[in-house]
């Protein structure tokens, strides 16, 4: 998927599927439906690099990101960790495997136990892997840790209430990063804080990535915030993958009339070119996941629509740039921003 | 006369920890069928300023100060008063529509109720008022979907029937707390659009409260920045984005993600955070944050206001820059 060598790479996620069982109405009349999360994804992801997923909710990009971290089990499809099918490894070795693999959550003061101590919190991990280290080597590296994401190390023994939601925010990821993971899932880490501290956040990520050599996996419902952390950025809309491009590339011509859309759709701070903004060309609501439309899943809200669209479900492909697209037009549409097509 | 004149507005809690002051000395007003945005971080007061509006603090809150609406204070007002403004001619949209929406009632109920309360109509006229409403917010088959439960609505249409529920009595102003903060961009944008659109049908008057500088500038007419229980700046959209005055205002529209823009421009954080309203600094409450705080800045600084109506609580001016 890209041009560096292979040994960078750590992660390589093929064919991913994840269904769930999704039971409707009552006795006699329940019926079993099959909910495809998660339909037949594949990246990879290399040392050092930052993939953003961006998806409207209930595209399965947080289904994703357990799938990757062997949270839930795919039902088809395989996630590769350094060579290795993370499938195929019993309960204990998976286990052991998770210390190179971590996931900040979205919402962070949910995300901490509320009776535990931030030196608690951050320990814990440590405690998990190394039952038998001593105890003022813990405390070392939890104030070690406290300073590398911005926190007073004098706070150590507080509790995550007395926090606000960007600071309790940088404890999740300093128990994240204590383990010295290689890969870190951010599963929405921003979207639950203000504007001004969202940024706080995105840049201490940009920063420890940088710093630690991390693979980062950031997903967000807004191309704008994954634009400042991403090296490439894929798009999910209903469980499929609809465009993995390059940020470069993403944001100045997308490959899929859904990536357009997404991009239209951010709001504009600017209150002469917000007036001038025509319509974001989406109209309605995602269909339901439980009934997915037949064919390419976008085409019900596609501008671009075409009768081929509604009966053939369009591949994953390689564009000439190397980008990849899920839309049987992407050679005949030119979606570059600011150009006005719709 | 005004349609909504906030005077000297203070708003305290008293908590065990001592006497939090949320709002401190607020002073605005708004026109008819203007639309203002009150725009700050989580507990900057926004969210508090609107409940003492709307008479709705905790039980431990206080407010002090006039809120004048058509002339007549809000805040001395008994509440069958208050009730006979409150969803007919002050209506609120909450951030989260599904906490906001009952999960027991139907739809249906939960609008019928509304409009027979305050405009007297039976069941089925006020049933018909609703599935128009309805459509007006283009909600797909009203007639059918008017019978569903709130469960059955995704995210953007729960908040879509929340603003056909506020605009149903046909408001003379409308207070939307962080509508869209909830939803995806592209039901924000949809969302949005359909407030600018019904402003522009009923002449409502919209107050929206948000703390994504981001939304404001294609909706609303003026801005009003709050930091810390006070107003640090406020004017129209134009000067607020263009020529902000205020070291805060600046922070808060470069901290807001830009695709608008080539390369990594924006999100660039206000570093630090707001301080505790319990024990609130000396002088100007964003010194600890402020890039170009100086020594005068223990003392606190002065509201300034230029002759185009644009004010600002600092101590710098234009050429300080």
């Amino acid at each position: 998927m890209n041009t560096r060598p292979t040994k960078d790479r750590v992660l390589r996620v093929q064919d991913l599927a994840v269904h769930f069982k999704v039971r409707e109405g009552l006795l006699f009349n329940a019926k079993t439906h099959t909910l495809r999360a998660v339909n037949g994804v594949s990246f990879e992801l290399n040392a050092g690099e930052t993939l953003g997923i961006v998806g409207e909710s209930g595209c399965g990009k947080s289904t994703l990101a357990r799938a990757i971290l062997g949270l839930i089990k795919p039902d088809r499809g395989r996630v590769l960790w350094l060579g290795e099918d993370l499938g195929k490894l019993d309960e204990e070795t998976l286990r052991k495997k998770r210390e190179d693999m971590q996931i900040v959550f979205q919402d962070p003061l949910a995300a901490l136990n509320p009776r535990m101590t931030v030196r608690d919190i951050i320990a814990e991990p440590l405690w998990t892997f190394y039952p038998r280290i001593a105890r003022v080597q813990v405390d070392e590296r939890v104030r070690g840790m406290m300073k590398m994401v911005g926190l007073l190390p004098s706070h150590v023994n507080r509790y995550p209430h007395e926090f606000s939601g960007g600071q309790c925010q940088r404890i999740g990821i300093a128990r994240a990063l204590v383990l010295n993971p290689k890969l870190v899932v951010c599963d929405e880490p921003v979207s639950a804080l203000d504007v001004s501290i969202q940024a706080q956040i995105v840049s201490l990520l940009k920063d420890l990535q940088k710093k630690l050599n991390l693979a980062l996996v950031f997903i967000a419902h807004d191309l704008s915030v994954v634009k400042h952390i991403s090296d490439r950025v894929m798009v999910m809309y209903l469980g499929r993958t609809m465009e993995i491009s390059t940020k470069k590339a993403l944001y100045k011509r997308p490959l899929h009339p859904y990536t357009k859309a997404l991009i239209k759709a951010a709001p504009v701070p600017d209150p002469k070119l917000a007036r001038k903004a025509s319509e974001t060309g989406l109209t309605g609501d995602m269909p339901s996941p439980l009934d997915p439309p037949p064919g390419c899943v976008f085409h019900t809200r596609c501008p671009y629509v075409v009768k081929r669209c509604e009966l053939e479900v369009p591949a994953l492909r390689r564009m000439e740039n190397g980008d990849w697209v899920a839309c049987h037009c992407a050679e005949d549409l030119d979606l570059t921003i600011g150009k006005s097509s719709t | 006369m005004s349609l909504l004149e906030i005077k000297d507005l203070h708003v305290d809690f008293k908590t065990h920890e001592g006497e939090v002051h949320a709002v401190t000395n607020l002073n605005f007003s708004i026109e008819a069928g203007d639309a203002l945005a009150i725009v700050g971080e989580s507990g900057c007061g926004k969210t508090q300023t609107m409940m003492a509006v709307m008479s709705l603090l905790a039980e431990n809150g206080v407010a002090r100060g006039k809120a004048l609406f058509k002339g007549e204070d809000l805040l001395q007002m008994n509440v069958a008063d208050l009730n006979k403004r409150r969803g007919k001619e002050i209506a609120m949209i909450f951030q989260d529509p599904m906490t906001s929406l009952n999960p027991y009632l139907r739809i249906e109920k939960q609008m019928v109720e509304v409009v027979m309360h305050h405009q007297g109509l039976n069941k089925s006229e006020a049933r018909a008022h609703a599935i128009e409403m309805l459509r007006a917010v283009r909600i797909p088959d009203p007639e059918l979907r008017i019978r569903q439960y709130p469960h059955e609505y995704s995210g953007g249409m729960r908040q879509r029937v929340m603003v056909a529920m506020g605009l149903i009595c046909q408001p003379d102003l409308l207070i939307a707390d962080e509508p869209t903060t909830a939803l995806d961009v592209t039901v924000q944008a949809q969302i949005s659009q359909l407030m600018s659109e019904l402003r522009a049908q009923s002449n409502t008057a919209i107050i929206l409260i948000t703390h994504d500088l981001g939304v404001v500038a294609g909706l609303c007419d003026r801005v009003l920045v709050m930091y810390a229980g006070e107003a640090v700046e406020c004017g129209s959209v134009e000067q607020i984005f263009y020529q902000p005055k205020h070291p805060y205002t600046r922070g808060l529209l470069q901290s807001v993600p830009r695709l608008d823009q080539p390369g990594d421009a924006g999100m660039e954080a206000i570093p630090g955070n707001p301080p505790s309203l319990l024990s609130l600094p000396e002088g100007c409450r964003f010194r600890e944050r402020c890039p170009q705080a100086h020594d005068a800045c223990s003392e606190a600084p002065p509201m300034q206001l230029d002759e185009h109506s644009h004010a600002w609580r600092c101590f710098l001016n234009d050429g300080d820059q």
